[in-house]
């Protein structure tokens, strides 16, 4: 692994998000108006049941975990897709660097751009709504881990079929975490799905990591057991989806995608 | 001189389709080798399995004595390519594009090289230039200057001057053959260009639908199809197949 050349591909990402105000506006606007939405929508149940008295905090942390994972995940898509949609593709793939570098790098810069709208999305809650997201204690930096994981690994996975199937394969990218959100169990307890979408949210990390932020937030207990699932699924799909990656090159190469990419 | 390519009977297949077939030719150091063919004779599939984009169906490739099934990542690092089908990042500067790729090949002395680039490509006034916003001919220039970042040792060219005026293609044609007697380097062009590879290639390669159907020195073809031209060769040979069989 060379940090060098895994410093030349961030500063490629970071040089593009810099110049482009329009960039940096999306990267932030989004998740305000998410969470700002949110919050009005929770303070209006808030008034209304004794039930949502109690859950605001917890809609409003909810919203800010899945934007989060959103984020990770269309954030990894379209560094990928920038480099098919410049042309660049071809450039980068001829460029002495390894999967593994490709990957890092990806994976570093859609962090970066994931806490660049995540810090203001939180920062406005306490003034705005009385509420912090921090009351997750240490147990916050768990869950951002266990989401941020899954949602690269997401992320990866689109890569994955972008490499294999080409540009074609981009309006997937765009609808996996849609795909995926009612099986997350985001803003209501699991209980709430029909007993067969119940079994496929449990092979899902998703629904461990949002069953236990609001259970730390309504019960102040903290069941360890939803944060070891959420890592063991994590790292299973995780595993799955580097190899996924490393066999979709390998066809592409096969296949040709990887010349025509660019044209 | 020492081959720095050798293509030893690679063939690639796409299903049932054979786009190259099984096809051998080496590149010496400080050759520049022309490949000439009508579109679709099986080039730029030859070109990506050079690049390592393709991988052939059969057959070896080896670029510096090192086999590129085993030393793809060695090989890059001593590769490198241009193409009018590929862009830079166009919201990224002229001198930012450069810095990137710089560090991707791990080039030492930056600053050093892409003020060389410059001066030699003349590209000085527009590193603070958006990429994207360049005319045809500064964008060849700059990707020349990418595609030379590295100080590759084997460059590969696939219509280097394609949509470029006459005074710009005859620049990018004059500083390919001073940069490639300075560097002793080897370049494989695949062009359209008659006049090009005429000028700057002492041997060629004729392809049709996946094989090589003729070569040597552009003179020597021309007197040996009975032509006035290059051009006149390249007709005969894509329209006819039989008369060569």
């Amino acid at each position: 692994m060379s940090l060098t050349r895994i410093y030349g591909l961030f500063l490629r990402h970071f040089y593009l998000i810099t110049r482009s105000f329009p960039r940096i506006l999306d990267l932030v606007y989004w998740p305000t108006i998410q969470i700002t939405l949110w919050g009005f929508i929770s303070n209006f149940f808030a008034t209304h049941t004794t039930y949502y008295n109690n859950a605001v905090g917890v809609i409003l942390t909810c919203a800010i975990l899945y934007d989060f994972l959103f984020r990770t995940s269309i954030g990894f898509n379209m560094l990928f897709l920038e480099e098919i949609w410049s042309r660049n593709f071809t450039n980068l793939f001829i460029a002495p660097m390894k999967i593994g570098e490709i990957l890092t790098a990806l994976v570093t810069t859609a962090l970066i751009r994931s806490l660049i709208g995540l810090v203001p999305a939180i920062l406005l809650t306490s003034p705005l709504f009385g509420i912090s997201i921090l009351e997750l204690g240490i147990f916050l930096f768990f869950l951002f881990m266990s989401l941020y994981i899954f949602g690269i690994t997401l992320g990866i996975l689109v890569s994955s079929g972008l490499l294999r199937f080409g540009p074609s394969f981009e309006n997937i990218a765009w609808s996996t975490m849609f795909l995926l959100a009612p099986f997350g169990c985001i803003y209501y307890p699991v209980e709430t799905l029909p007993e067969i979408f119940q079994k496929i949210a449990y092979i899902l990390p998703l629904v461990y990591i949002f069953e236990e932020a609001r259970n730390i937030l309504m019960n102040q207990t903290v069941d360890i057991e939803n944060i070891y699932n959420a890592f063991i699924w994590n790292a299973l799909y995780f595993t799955l989806s580097i190899i996924l990656f490393y066999y979709s090159f390998n066809v592409a190469k096969k296949k040709g995608t990887l010349i025509n990419m660019g044209e | 001189m020492k081959n720095l390519i050798e293509v030893k009977d690679i063939k690639k297949n796409y299903g049932k389709k054979e786009a190259v077939k099984g096809i051998s030719f080496n590149v010496k150091e400080n050759e520049i080798l022309g490949l000439l063919g009508p579109n679709g004779s099986g080039k730029t599939t030859t070109i990506g399995m050079l690049l390592g984009l393709l991988k052939p169906t059969s057959g070896q490739i080896f670029i510096n004595n090192l086999k590129l099934e085993d030393h793809r990542i060695e090989i890059l690092e001593i590769i490198n390519f241009i193409s009018p089908y590929i862009e830079l990042p166009k919201k990224l500067t002229v001198k930012q594009n450069l810095y990137v790729y710089s560090k991707l090949y791990k080039v030492k002395k930056i600053e050093e090289r892409i003020e060389y680039l410059s001066e030699k490509l003349r590209i000085g006034e527009l590193l603070n230039s958006i990429t994207g916003e360049l005319s045809s001919g500064q964008k060849n220039r700059v990707s020349l200057a990418k595609a030379l970042i590295n100080e590759p040792r084997v460059l590969l060219l696939d219509e280097p001057t394609a949509s470029l005026d006459p005074e710009v293609g005859d620049f990018v044609r004059t500083f390919l053959e001073e940069y490639m007697k300075e560097k002793k380097i080897s370049i494989l062009l695949a062009s359209h260009n008659m006049s090009e590879v005429t000028r700057l290639c002492k041997s060629v390669l004729m392809m049709r639908n996946g094989e090589i159907i003729d070569q040597g020195n552009p003179d020597d073809l021309i007197a040996k199809h009975g032509r006035t031209n290059l051009e006149e060769v390249f007709l005969k040979l894509s329209r006819s197949k039989s008369e060569f069989n």
